[in-house]
C-alpha cells in the first residue's frame, strides 16, 4: 500500500530516517555481520591468532551431542511453555468473554501480570516451589514426596516451564479475548439457535474463527520461550542441575560470555538467527494474509 | 443476559485470578517475615506488619551484594523512560519519512529497519558486546539504553497508523499551507495519540524488565538495574536474606504494574491492533 499525497524533496526525509538507520547499522547489522564472520573462524588456544575455518564450527556444532541435547531440550521446553500458557489463557478468555457480572474486574485482574518481569516470575516460583523455603515445595517434602529441583533434572525442567508459562498467560489472554470479541455475535447466536451447544459449539464455530489469532500467538510464544525466558532460567536453575535446563540461549551465553569460546558461540548465534528469520517469515506471511482479509 | 449466574465461568476466572494473586500475596507477606524463619521453611501467607521497616532498609541500605534499592530503581526508571521515549521519537520520524516522502533507496531503508525484527539481542550476544566495547560504551548509561532504542516494531506500528490516515485529511492540511513539520506536529501526532500511549506502556515495561542486556554491558554496580539487583541478591542461595529479596521484588513490580493499570484501556487496544 502506498500513499498518494506526498511532500516533495528528499533532503528532509533522509534526515528523518537517519537516526534509526544509524542505530540499526551500528548495533544490529555490524554485530550480525561479525557473528557470521567469527562463526567461520577459530582462535588458537592462546587467543593470539584466528584462522578462517569455513563451516567447520557448524559441522562441530551439529556433531556435538551436548549441542543436540540442548536443541532437543529447547524444543520440548518451548512446546510445553507455549501449550500450557495458551491453553490456560484460552480457558480464561472464553470465560471472560461471557456476559457475566464483574467481568471488567476479572479482566483487569488477569491483565496486570503482563507487567511482571521474567526474572521476578522466577522469584515468585521460588516462593512456591523451593524445596526448603517454598510454601508448596516444603510441604511436598514434609508429606514424603521428594521434591528438589536443584538436584532433580526433570523437576528442574518442570519448574522453569511453569514459571515461564505463568508469565506469558496475560499476554495470550489479552489477544485471545480481543479475538473472541471480534467474532460477530450473530454467528454465535445462529449456532445456538441451531442447537449447537457448549464444547461442540466452541470447537466447530468459535475455534475455527479464532485460529488466526491462535496461530499468531503460537509463533510469538515460541519466540518468547526460546529467547525471553533466559532470566527465568538463570535465576531459577542457572541451566542446571548438570545441563538439565540449559536451553540454547543459556548455552550461547555460557559458551560465549563465561567460557569465551567465540567461534562456537558465534556459530550458535548464527543458527539462532536463522531460526528467528524462519519464524518471523512464517509470521509475516500469515499477517499479510490476515491484513488482506 | 440470563438471570442465572454463570458458575462455570466464574469458577474458571476466579481460579485464574488466584493463580496470579496467590504468588504475589505470598511475596508481600514473605517480605515482612523474619529471614531466619523463612530459611527454616516457615513462609506463610500471614504478613507480620511489625516488620514493614524492611522496605525502608532495602530502599536506603540495600542488601548484601547490592547497593540501595532506590538507586537501582532510579537506573531502571531512567532506562525504561529513555528506551520508551527514544524509541517512540526515532520510530515516528522514520515512519513519517518512509510513508509521506519519496527519496532514493526509500524501500532499502525500510527493509534495513524491518530486518532488525529478526535479530533479537539474545542471538547476537558476543558480537554486540565487542561492538559496544569498541565504542567504549561498556558500563555507561548510553550503552545501557541506546542500542535498545532501534527496533522495527514501533516503526511498523506507526507506518500502519499513518497509512490509514485518509488522503482528504492530508490534502486539506496541504491546502491550508501546512509544511512537513506542522503536518507532523498538528495532525499526525494527535491522530496517533492512542498508539503513542499504548507503545509507551509496552516499551516502558520492556525497558524496565530488561535483564540480559544490562547483565552484558553494565558490570559496574552503580549501573545495576533493580531486576539485575534481585537476581544478584538471590545469588547462590547460601546466605540469601529472603525477606529483603521479596521486599525488593515488590518494589520492582510497582512501577510497571502501575503504568499498565493506569493506561490499561489504551494499552490493550494498541497491543491487539498493532499485533505485537
Amino acid at each position: 500500500m502506498e500513499r498518494r499525497t506526498i511532500f516533495p524533496g528528499w533532503g528532509l526525509p533522509v534526515l528523518l530516517v537517519m537516526p534509526q538507520l544509524a542505530l540499526t547499522a551500528v548495533f544490529f547489522l555490524w554485530p550480525a555481520g561479525q557473528a557470521i564472520w567469527s562463526s567461520m573462524t577459530r582462535a588458537d588456544p592462546f587467543g593470539i591468532r584466528t584462522t578462517f575455518v569455513g563451516l567447520e564450527n557448524f559441522a562441530d556444532l551439529f556433531s556435538d551431542p551436548l549441542y543436540l541435547d540442548s536443541a532437543g531440550r529447547t524444543v520440548v521446553f518451548c512446546a510445553a511453555v507455549s501449550a500450557i500458557s495458551l491453553l490456560l489463557a484460552l480457558a480464561l478468555a472464553t470465560a471472560a468473554d461471557r456476559e457475566i457480572r464483574g467481568r471488567a474486574l476479572y479482566r483487569f485482574m488477569l491483565i496486570w501480570p503482563y507487567a511482571v518481569a521474567p526474572a521476578i516470575s522466577a522469584v515468585l516460583w521460588i516462593l512456591l516451589l523451593h524445596p526448603q523455603i517454598g510454601l508448596v515445595g516444603h510441604w511436598l517434602n514434609r508429606i514424603g514426596i521428594v521434591w528438589d529441583y536443584k538436584l532433580n533434572g526433570t523437576q528442574a525442567m518442570l519448574m522453569v516451564i511453569l514459571a515461564s508459562a505463568w508469565k506469558q498467560i496475560s499476554y495470550n489472554f489479552i489477544f485471545l479475548l480481543a479475538g473472541l470479541q471480534s467474532i460477530p455475535k450473530s454467528i454465535v447466536e445462529a449456532a445456538r439457535l441451531d442447537g449447537a451447544k457448549g464444547f461442540f459449539r466452541f470447537r466447530t464455530i468459535i475455534l475455527p474463527l479464532l485460529m488466526p489469532t491462535v496461530f499468531f500467538l503460537v509463533i510469538v510464544n515460541l519466540v518468547y520461550a526460546a529467547f525471553e525466558t533466559f532470566p527465568t532460567v538463570l535465576a531459577l536453575t542457572q541451566g542446571g542441575p548438570g545441563k538439565a535446563t540449559e536451553t540454547l540461549v543459556v548455552k550461547v551465553y555460557r559458551d560465549g560470555v563465561i567460557n569465551l569460546d567465540v567461534g562456537s558461540s558465534s556459530a550458535q548465534s548464527v543458527v539462532l538467527m536463522a531460526a528467528v528469520i524462519v519464524l518471523t517469515a512464517v509470521q509475516f506471511r500469515f499477517l499479510g494474509k490476515r491484513g488482506g482479509e | 443476559m440470563s438471570g442465572r449466574a454463570d458458575w462455570p465461568a466464574h469458577t474458571v476466572l476466579a481460579l485464574g485470578v488466584l493463580l496470579f494473586l496467590v504468588p504475589v500475596w505470598l511475596l508481600l507477606a514473605g517480605s515482612t517475615l523474619d529471614p531466619a524463619a523463612i530459611s527454616r521453611g516457615e513462609l506463610s501467607m500471614v504478613p507480620d506488619l511489625r516488620n514493614l521497616g524492611v522496605y525502608g532498609t532495602v530502599l536506603t541500605e540495600g542488601a548484601p551484594g547490592v547497593g540501595p534499592v532506590w538507586r537501582m530503581m532510579l537506573v531502571s526508571a531512567g532506562m525504561a523512560l529513555a528506551i520508551a521515549f527514544g524509541k517512540i521519537a526515532i520510530s515516528i520520524l522514520s515512519a513519517y519519512a518512509v510513508t509521506f516522502f519519496r527519496f532514493p533507496l526509500r524501500m532499502v531503508a525500510f527493509w534495513i529497519i524491518f530486518i532488525t525484527l529478526m535479530l533479537p539481542v539474545e542471538v547476537r550476544i558476543i558480537p554486540t558486546y565487542s561492538v559496544m566495547s569498541d565504542l567504549h560504551l561498556i558500563n555507561t548509561f548510553p550503552g545501557l539504553t541506546i542500542p535498545l532504542i532501534a527496533s522495527a516494531t514501533a516503526t511498523l506500528l506507526f507506518r500502519q497508523t499513518f497509512l490509514a490516515i485518509p488522503d482528504e485529511l492530508v490534502e486539506a492540511a496541504r491546502m491550508d499551507g501546512a509544511g512537513p513539520w506542522r503536518f507532523l506536529k498538528d495532525i499526525l501526532i494527535p491522530v496517533s495519540a492512542a498508539n503513542l500511549a499504548a507503545l509507551f506502556v509496552i516499551l516502558f515495561v520492556y525497558g524496565w524488565n530488561q535483564y540480559l542486556w544490562p547483565l552484558l554491558v553494565a558490570t559496574d554496580p552503580s549501573l545495576d538495574t533493580i531486576v539485575i539487583g534481585i537476581v544478584k541478591m538471590i545469588g547462590t542461595e547460601t546466605q540469601t536474606e529472603w525477606n529483603k529479596v521479596m521486599a525488593a521484588a515488590v518494589l520492582a513490580l510497582l512501577p510497571p504494574i502501575l503504568v499498565v493499570v493506569l493506561m490499561q484501556r489504551w494499552f490493550v487496544k494498541g497491543l491487539t491492533e498493532g499485533d505485537k
